[in-house]
């Protein structure tokens, strides 16, 4: 290689170094990152557990409800790949909620009545609007049937380009996120103040502690599994249909490497008279 | 290659047909009977990859707007509530339709390169080439616009980003900017205009990649050694069965990544904060567009000026149109071309370093890089491409298709006539 060719090479690899470099420059120890949890809907084969999908919604709808709304359709609670409750239960449980009517009635007045599997979730009384809830409160509470997906942090070179690799794939950011807010309020004098926000200051402040829900299933009533339960719950309110999504996936993987294999070896076949 | 096919159909109907419209012929001539360099590689299959990207968005795309609201308010809900929850198999298509226009690029940017690597775009290929750049704009296009239709946090951003660049242009900049939003900023005459484009663009990129294909089948294809087809009998095998069962194989690999994407990282390549509903009073606080566009937002961001910036960004996809005059080295092939091969990889790492750039917030450093790299862009094709037209020492070219593809493979003779 001539000096000049070394010298051009070289400028390229030091103009993508410095990049890397400066992006690997503003991790700061003032700001961690969400850490990575287990979760069993992770990977290839992940799929919700039941169990602590209902127990998520236990926290949503006892502790979250007040300020969040989830809009989702209640007979998504009776759906495959979700909570797992029954017909009846849901039932119960949209009959349970006052729903504003889509049309008024004859009169021409609009009108509440008890909500059925068709509806979605009602947004929280006290809040009929984005704007009365940020009036409250100073930003508007977001809705959670997609949080877990619009949350997400830096994840830096390398690591982006790790996450789109089969084994080492990475969707679950907006779980840990919320898992690591909820745990993040650890300045017991500022509410306001978490560790994995962004700046740090944070308009809702701590939402929920130990046992603030009691759990039927005789899970510990810890912060730590409130946190769990409920991103769980909210990253299937987001994708609830993560888990046929998968198992199609697996068929049309194995068809596809079925097929693909097996034109391989047509095309080497063919091909033989002209090599 | 052109000029009337020899096709005689073996039925009467079929004879019948083909003399009032002969398709059957057309399709036999271009796809069947038609001629194809033997040494053709892998580089080759991404035409009919793209192809059926392009079939697979459209069809995602017809059924996706059966469902989708093209309205400000209800837009963003039609696709995360609707589409995604309520319609049968609704997540697969949108998932289909938004990764499959990242693969769509993917492709295009493979089949960009491999032209510009062989020497594709030269005599007699050059409107071949310019063919290709239109269509690659009208797939910007297509795609910013599409970006734009879930009318979710990013999608805001972005329209607004674009189309404030349009404001540059001195005089006129402003009443273009509110001409084309339909008021003073993006907003829902926004949308749906962006809608009804949105829908016809990939149309016209369909009449526009059958111009593509014709100018192909009238000069040919270009080959990994650079050397027109001489002689069809040793130099060419027919398309069907052989490039067909290939760009078969193509296909289906392709089909792989796209199912990995589908099916386990849906959501890797789409930013989380357009599952936010779009508030023009609340901006991402970095607005990226997607990543095929992030080379050309880095080249715009890293100009200090707002015009010359925007004369930038459509200058380093202009100047792509006029590679065919700024290479003129008569060796076509990449392959005998050891200078140029290395400045074309240099070029490669260039454009991979802005689009990372062009992801990052910028600051002094970034933006330095960026400006570093922008000069690397244009210094390929204004500087590189004319200087080694005639100061490159190349290697020596075969003499045709059949005696390079023998060079390679000395055993294949004896092993032909023992099969």
């Amino acid at each position: 290689m001539t000096r000049f060719k070394i010298t051009a090479l070289a400028s390229a690899a030091f103009a993508l170094a410095l990049a890397g470099g400066l992006a690997l420059a503003q991790e700061d120890a003032d700001q961690p990152k969400p850490p990575r949890q287990e979760w069993s809907f992770a990977g290839m084969f992940g799929t919700f557990d039941e169990g602590q999908l209902q127990r998520g919604f236990q926290v949503y709808k006892e502790v979250c409800s007040n300020c969040h709304a989830l809009t989702i359709p209640f007979r998504s609670l009776a759906g495959p790949g979700g909570p797992g409750y029954s017909e009846d239960q849901v039932k119960t449980l949209a009959a349970s909620y006052q729903v504003t009517n889509a049309e008024p009635n004859d009169k021409g007045e609009i009108f509440k009545r008890p909500g059925t599997p068709a509806d979605d979730f009602p947004r929280p009384e006290a809040y009929p609007n984005d704007q009365a809830a940020a009036a409250t409160f100073g930003k508007a509470p977001p809705d959670m049937n997609l949080l877990a997906k619009s949350l997400k942090y830096e994840r830096g070179f390398p690591w982006f380009v790790f996450d789109a690799l089969p084994g080492l794939e990475y969707q679950e950011m907006g779980a840990d996120y919320i898992y690591a807010i909820l745990n993040g309020y650890t300045k017991p004098d500022d509410p306001q103040w978490n560790l994995y926000y962004p700046g740090h200051k944070i308009a809702m402040p701590q939402p929920i502690t130990d046992g603030a829900v009691a759990y039927k299933d005789g899970t510990a009533p810890t912060l730590k599994n409130y946190a769990k339960d409920v991103a769980a719950f909210l990253s299937w309110a987001a994708e609830p249909n993560l888990e046929e999504r998968k198992k199609v996936g697996l068929r049309a993987l194995i068809f596809l490497f079925v097929l693909a294999g097996l034109l391989y070896f047509t095309k080497k076949r063919i091909w033989e008279s002209v090599h | 290659m052109s000029g009337p096919s020899t096709y005689v159909p073996k039925s009467a109907i079929g004879r019948w047909f083909e003399a009032r419209l002969p398709v059957m012929g057309l399709v036999h001539s271009s796809f069947i009977a038609y001629p194809v360099p033997r040494n053709l590689n892998y580089m080759w299959t991404f035409g009919a990859i793209l192809s059926f990207m392009l079939v697979a968005q459209i069809v995602t795309g017809v059924v996706l707007a059966m469902h989708y609201i093209p309205s400000a308010n209800e837009a963003f809900n039609s696709v995360t509530n609707d589409i995604m929850r309520n319609v049968n198999y609704g997540w697969l298509i949108r998932y289909m339709h938004t990764n499959g226009a990242s693969l769509f690029f993917f492709a295009v940017y493979v089949h960009m390169m491999r032209g510009l690597y062989y020497g594709s775009f030269k005599p007699p290929r050059e409107l071949l080439w310019i063919i290709g750049v239109v269509i690659y704009f009208l797939m910007m296009a297509t795609a910013f616009m599409g970006y734009v239709l879930p009318w979710g946090s990013m999608s805001y951003a972005g329209a607004t980003v674009i189309t404030n660049l349009v404001s540059a242009l001195p005089l006129v900049g402003t009443g273009l900017a509110h001409w084309l939003w339909g008021g003073y900023a993006v907003g829902a005459p926004t949308l749906t205009r962006f809608y009804s484009l949105h829908y016809l663009l990939p149309f016209v990129i369909v009449a526009f990649v059958g111009l593509h294909v014709w100018a192909l089948h009238v000069t040919g294809q270009n080959n990994p050694d650079g050397v027109e087809v001489k002689n069809v009998d040793r130099d060419t095998v027919a398309f069907t069965p052989y490039a067909t069962i290939k760009d078969t194989f193509a296909v289906a690999v392709f089909f792989i990544v796209y199912a990995w994407l589908i099916f386990y990282i849906p959501n890797y390549l789409l930013d989380a904060d357009n599952s936010i509903k779009a508030n023009p009073l609340m901006t991402p606080s970095h607005v990226v567009p997607e990543w095929y566009l992030l080379p050309f937002y880095a080249i715009l961001r890293a100009i200090p000026n707002k015009l010359m910036g925007v004369l930038a960004l459509f200058a380093a996809i202009v100047v792509l149109a006029l590679v065919p005059w700024l290479d003129r080295s008569p060796v076509k092939s990449a392959k005998y071309r050891p200078t140029y091969r290395f400045f074309f990889w240099v070029f490669v790492v260039v454009c991979i370093g802005l689009g990372y750039l062009g992801s990052q917030e910028p600051t002094e450093g970034t933006t330095l890089v960026a400006r570093i790299l922008t000069v690397g862009y244009f210094g390929f094709f204004l500087v590189v491409m004319p200087l080694l037209s005639f100061m490159e020492k190349t290697k020596p070219i075969p003499a045709s298709i059949a005696d390079a593809v023998l060079a390679k493979k000395p055993a294949a003779n004896t092993a032909a006539v023992q099969a």
